[in-house]
């Protein structure tokens, strides 16, 4: 199999999905239902890629580590914490996890 | 004649600072994706040497696909040897739920936008800048931001891709483990404050958390994750859209 060709067919099939709707649609007004529906995909789409994938997300066998990273991140999100503070919390979090529990 | 000049000369130097700071502030605001992207390309890039795949063609999947799950699958379909039509395929599928963001963020792109121009930043819609940039307050986003923003994410993962390569077979097995929550956790940070501000979106995205959940726990059908989170993301939205007509999502 010839690899790069291979790489760039999946680049096309990557870059495809990504380009047509924003080239398509940014000067058409929508239906306001439509429009509706996109407003809520942003919020969705986060819903659906945190849970249950952050349960894994530091291996296979590390559920406690992943709960704590979590937790702290929550607790810190809802305090309107710095984004960059919030990332750096999560990790210590399941750092230590990772390692004393 | 010559203060008309200038004055363009001064509007001209004006705009130029404006770009300056928009997209100055796309590479800021990308420094949480960046820190959540490097661990991972790193592991990406351990995996791709693992499968024994030349380093160019690992460093040429960074460069032009830039799609995280796409790689990672890709390499491991590799190792299994799958054919080209089923990776290119499998490929495709993994990044249908880029369709539905994309169609999102478009609306929120400003309008003096070049159909060129966004075709560029489409090249750099992921997970996390498309989830970074819809969640910015501003209701037009400028497209030096979004350039900024972009390219520090996949400056990001190509670095991170480079060590995995070639440096990183030396890193504590504890500390890779632990750096995979931070993207995770970006997700976190950006939603939670969302979640507490409007009602429809505390549900929107409570659901869509129920719904993966429940299509990972019956796992019918063998769903791959990929459609796990296009059919949560479109069913919890179209509910939204549904059940709060009256209200703005956004605020």
């Amino acid at each position: 199999m010839n690899l790069v060709l291979l790489v760039f067919a999946m680049g096309a099939v990557t870059f495809v999905p990504r380009m047509l709707p924003m080239v398509i649609l940014q000067k058409i007004k929508l239906p306001s239902f439509v429009n509706r529906f996109l407003k809520f995909i942003p919020f969705a789409a986060l819903g659906a890629l945190i849970f249950p994938g952050v349960l894994t997300s530091t291996g296979p066998d590390n559920l406690t580590s992943a709960v704590l990273g979590s937790v702290i991140s929550v607790i810190l999100a809802l305090n309107n914490t710095n984004i960059m503070l919030v990332v750096a919390g999560g990790i210590l979090g399941a750092f230590i996890g990772n390692i004393y529990l | 004649m010559n203060s008309v000049k200038s004055h363009c000369q001064e509007t001209y130097l004006m705009q130029n600072t404006q770009k300056r700071t928009a997209f100055r502030a796309g590479l800021r605001t990308g420094l949480p994706i960046a820190i959540g992207y490097i661990p991972i390309a790193i592991a990406f890039g351990l995996l791709a040497k693992a499968a024994g795949i030349p380093n160019y063609v690992g460093m040429l999947m960074s460069f032009v696909i830039f799609a995280g799950a796409s790689q990672f699958v890709g390499v491991n379909l590799l190792a299994l040897g799958a054919g080209f039509s089923e990776i290119v395929l499998t490929t495709f599928i993994l990044n249908l739920r880029h369709f539905l963001m994309s169609a999102s963020i478009a609306q929120r792109i400003e309008t003096t936008a070049t159909k060129k121009w966004l075709a560029l930043l489409s090249f750099g819609l992921t997970d996390e800048t498309f989830a970074v940039a819809a969640l910015q307050n501003e209701p037009h986003l400028s497209r030096y931001f979004v350039l900024g923003l972009n390219l520090m994410a996949f400056s990001a993962w190509n670095f991170g891709t480079w060590i995995g390569l070639f440096l990183a077979a030396g890193l504590p097995e504890s500390l890779k483990l632990s750096m995979g929550i931070a993207l995770y956790v970006m997700f976190i940070a950006l939603l939670i404050p969302s979640m507490k501000k409007s009602q429809p979106v505390l549900v929107v995205s409570l659901l869509a958390m129920g719904i993966h959940t429940v299509l990972h726990w019956a796992n019918f059908a063998n769903l791959s994750t990929g459609w796990m989170i296009i059919i949560a993301t479109v069913a919890s939205a179209l509910i939204g859209a549904i059940l709060f007509e009256r209200e703005d999502c956004t605020e």
